[in-house]
């Protein structure tokens, strides 16, 4: 069999080697035996991520493309940590320090290297680049010694992806750049001034028009020199001023090597067979260093290498900042010459930037900053070469208003004014149509604060969108891309939260500073949510703030139409006894609780109770044993039971008994949203536990745990998880389905929006098929139940101050 | 400056949060803002009636506490398109102490202020 096949050497193990390997695989997966050469001790991964895996949104784990499995499956023959130190083509082998390693076709993807300026003191220790992981290892080292200073030499992509990410990590960060402005192979002066004054305000110093003269210090670098004399103290000094394609090895083989290695067409170098790809490899006078045209480069590599003709052409490329909240675009060439024309829009108090530059009818350039939401179709039209004298007038707006040739609100349009749009709040399309134009409406929300059209469940707000936009045509700027959590930040839930595990934001402040909050503290939609996120991402050190809850969490009980209060105390399981039934009458009598009723979730609920007389409850409670049950909360509210195999005869488990079990191990908790579980002992499921967030259904032979279930205004049946045998498996799987609940979910989330959104298969395989994942996940919901398990009524009622708080002030003197 | 009451002391009442005062003859909603500005309104939101002294704070508005209308602490107006106004007292920080003064506003329910005296 083998020696059938052929020998491809693989010298580089990086982007561009990577794809062409899948094509070639894919194509002929038995054509060679790969050996493939890297100079890092690991395998391939997506180093244009390195910037986020430096800020600390991402874990190196996330960006790895090809693992052991994967060269494993190919028959891929890794050799990663070994340097190749020569080629002889004429015995056709490549040489390392552990011997000579044969060829039939050779594949050179050496990369690039960084330029290091030629400048005193450039070989001190401290001085980095930016490059691979052990160099972001070295940069986040560099940044744990608490008032670090980094100065970053290049203002360009790397060099302020380097720059944002220290800063990201705590470091003080300069930048020192050549150029008038930053990023000037990319933005025009325009957008590069608006993105030095952003980083400016995020802290980073940037110097631009910076001559370096020297890097100065003994052993270490301390400070940085530049020609005019100014002196920035640095701990590092990242070296970001470009790259330099790495062709060394080319070079001592005799290969036609200029400022990469040349090749034709067909990425074959001046060896026959020999190929050269990614950014080492230099066609018709250019060198790239962009993804893009590498993965186009691997593409024809790999056809050449099965014998197929195919051939190289550079296409137009765009880049895009990777600086999370700096939004930048750009496209072609912006260079303002004959024949072309500028379109530019500003919008200053958004800190919006958009220029296109039209050739001819069209687009030649597009450089966007702040909304860079339509780069992706203005870069399309600038590929293909489209002429857009048509939209010429609109398309600075974006695709959405520039229009197309059909009109896609047409099926809308023939709607009646009285058909109903939104079935939760009965709104009529006549309806939205004129409150928009009475009230001047131009997005959604207004929409939802004057009709309460979408305002509920949401599954009507692409029709709402689309009468917007037929009733403002081009005034209306479109939906944004991701929903913002609410009027006082443009970030989605998602982002928030990922955002305050990776900048390790601990305080509500805090992160309205760092996210950029555009009201002084938030309002009543984001700060409940924000308490919310900070307590579950940081458990035992989040100090809850009661000004950020909803009333009935912050009091404790549920609030009622006319302002007095509900009070439910928790009955495991919903087991009771004459003792606490005593105490519950005795409660209500003392406090003349008007309304005494048993809940849907197996409960006594007391209602009518005065503010002022909670504390007092609370007590009198508590010293029968009750505690909080919680039903004012987004928390675990009830577990339901059935009386199962104790007293049921059907009942084929102690389905009481693990109710109370599971009620004792989760109560307490917060959660997104509320959260009721159920435990049903035969199919018979008089527990109702298949609409439950949590439902468990006893069989004979065990547990069928179920999940996603809503008895409320959406009715939903669970989903199947899957069935354990033993009450310690339906612990561990309860948790751990609660936490990823817990960590996964939006605020005000339900679990059956939740699962539907994220499609059951992910629950499934965080749940039932990762046990290392599940396992971890329920250690972390324990973590946070040994911080969250705390009686509140307990605690509020035994603080006299906070006691003092349930009753009104009163005057004392007259002044 | 007409009578003002001592009521409590900036500590009584949280940052961003609001305290509930039995004065003047009604039930009066005392605010602390982030920057501890206060402010009296009459503890009813102009929908419902609900308790505005358990809503959440935010900037200079308060939402109540049973549908979200946001009142605004300095005109006692609702804001955004619902349509109310809540009545508005004079209130005092002298030192660390809080004077609840009488109704601001020129429709003046008189017994409000005659509630004061009569104490």
């Amino acid at each position: 069999m083998s020696t059938q096949k052929q020998k491809l050497v693989v010298v580089g193990a990086g982007m561009a080697s990577g794809r062409m390997l899948e094509h070639l695989f894919e194509a002929a997966p038995e054509a060679y035996d790969v050996t493939l050469f890297g100079a890092e001790p690991r395998g391939n991964y997506n180093r244009i991520m390195l910037s986020p895996v430096l800020s600390g949104e991402k874990t190196f784990e996330e960006i790895v493309t090809h693992d052991e499995n994967w060269y494993g499956t190919h028959g891929v023959t890794c050799r990663f940590g070994e340097n190749v130190t020569g080629i002889d083509r004429k015995a056709k082998q490549v040489h390392t320090a552990a011997g000579m390693t044969p060829y039939d076709k050779l594949v050179l993807a050496t990369g690039s290297a960084p330029f290091i300026i030629p400048i005193a003191g450039k070989e001190l220790d401290g001085v980095l680049v930016f490059r691979d992981l052990d160099d972001v290892e070295a940069m986040s080292k560099a940044a744990e010694k608490p008032g670090a200073r980094a100065v970053v030499i290049g203002g360009g992509l790397l060099g302020l992806e380097a720059a944002a990410g220290l800063q990201a990590r705590g470091m003080q960060v300069t930048v020192l750049h050549l150029m008038e402005h930053l990023l000037d192979r990319q933005l025009d002066a325009s957008a590069g001034h608006l993105l030095q004054r952003e980083l400016e305000r995020r802290g980073i110093k940037v110097h631009c028009k910076a001559q370096s003269k020297a890097i100065l210090g003994e052993e270490h670098v301390e400070a940085v020199l530049l020609e005019d004399g100014t002196v920035y103290p640095a701990d590092i000094v990242i070296m970001a001023a470009g790259i330099r394609p790495e062709a060394r090895l080319a070079v001592d083989a005799g290969l036609h090597v200029e400022r990469g290695i040349v090749v034709n067409d067909a990425m074959v170098t001046s060896d026959p067979d020999i190929l050269a790809l990614g950014e080492c490899a230099e066609h018709n006078e250019v060198c790239y260093g962009l993804v893009a045209p590498l993965y186009d480069m691997a593409r024809v590599a790999a056809k050449t290498l099965t014998g197929e003709e195919a051939a190289f052409k550079p296409v137009e490329t765009s880049t895009k900042l990777k600086v999370t909240g700096v939004d930048v675009f750009s496209a072609g060439d912006f260079s303002t010459g004959d024949g072309t024309e500028d379109i530019v829009y500003r919008d200053a108090a958004r800190g919006v930037y958009k220029r296109l530059v039209l050739k001819d009818d069209k687009v030649a350039g597009a450089v966007l900053y702040g909304d860079t939401a339509d780069g992706a179709w203005y870069f399309q039209l600038l590929k293909e070469r489209e002429v857009v004298r048509d939209i010429r007038d609109r398309m600075i707006f974006g695709q959405a208003l520039a229009g197309a040739d059909t009109d896609p609100f047409s099926a809308v349009a023939a709607l009646p004014d009285t058909a109903e749009i939104c079935g939760c709040n009965g709104v009529c399309k006549g309806a939205i149509t004129s409150a928009i134009a009475e009230h001047g409406l131009t997005d959604i929300d207004g929409v939802k604060q004057y009709t309460k059209a979408s305002a509920s469940c949401g599954s009507c707000s692409g029709l709402v969108e689309q009468l917007l936009a037929m009733s403002l045509g081009d005034e209306y700027s479109g939906a944004p891309t991701v929903k913002p959590m609410c009027g006082c930040t443009h970030h989605g839930h998602d982002e928030v939260r990922r955002l305050i595990l990776a900048h390790g934001l601990k305080t509500i402040p805090e992160v309205m500073q760092a996210l950029e909050w555009e009201t002084p503290d938030g309002c009543f939609s984001c700060r409940p949510a924000l308490n919310y996120y900070l307590l579950c991402a940081w458990p035992g050190e989040y100090v809850d703030d009661a000004q950020s809850r909803f009333v009935n969490e912050r009091h404790h009980a549920n609030i009622q139409k006319d302002g007095t209060f509900s009070v439910v105390p928790r009955m495991w399981g919903g087991l009771t006894n004459p003792n606490e039934l005593r105490a519950i009458a005795d409660v209500a009598d003392k406090y003349q609780i008007p309304t005494v009723k048993v809940t849907g979730g197996q409960r006594i609920d007391l209602l009518g109770a005065r503010k002022e007389h909670l504390p007092d409850i609370w007590s009198d409670l508590n010293a029968a044993g009750l505690v909080s049950g919680h039903a004012y909360g987004k928390a675990l509210r009830t577990v339901k039971t059935c009386v199962g195999s104790e007293w049921c005869r059907f009942g084929t488990q102690d389905s009481t008994g693990m109710g109370v079990t599971l009620e004792r191990l989760t109560w307490g908790s917060w959660m997104p949203h509320k959260f009721k579980m159920a435990v049903s002992g035969c199919p018979r499921n008089c527990a109702e536990a298949t609409i439950k967030d949590f439902g468990i259904v006893a069989v004979e032979s065990g547990w069928e745990l179920h999940v996603g279930g809503n008895g409320g205004m959406k009715v939903r049946v669970t989903d199947f998880l899957c069935k354990v045998e033993s009450e310690e498996e339906v612990i561990e799987y309860c948790t751990a389905f609660i936490q990823l609940y817990r960590e996964e979910a939006r605020y005000l989330e339900r679990t059956a929006p939740w699962i539907e959104r994220v499609g059951l298969d992910h629950v499934k395989e965080k749940i039932a098929e990762d046990a290392q994942g599940r396992a971890a996940l329920s250690a972390r919901f324990f973590l946070s139940q040994k911080y969250e398990q705390r009686d509140p009524w307990a605690e509020q009622a035994g603080d006299p101050g906070t006691r003092r708080s349930y009753s009104p002030l009163r005057q004392k003197v007259i002044a | 400056m007409s009578k003002s009451v001592y009521i409590g002391e900036l500590e009584d009442i949280p940052r961003r949060g609001a305290r509930k005062v039995e004065a003047l003859g009604c039930d009066i909603a005392i605010f602390r803002t982030g920057e501890d500005e206060l402010f009296a309104l009459e503890d009813k939101c102009p929908h419902r009636q609900g308790p505005l002294s358990d809503g959440i704070v935010q900037g200079r508005g308060v939402a109540c506490p049973l549908h979200n209308w946001i009142i605004d602490l300095g005109s006692g107006l609702a804001r955004g398109p619902d349509e109310g106004c809540v009545k508005r007292f004079a209130v005092e920080l002298r030192g660390s102490a809080i004077y609840l003064g009488p109704l601001i506003a020129s429709d003046a329910a008189p017994e409000a202020s005659l509630a004061v005296e009569a104490e």
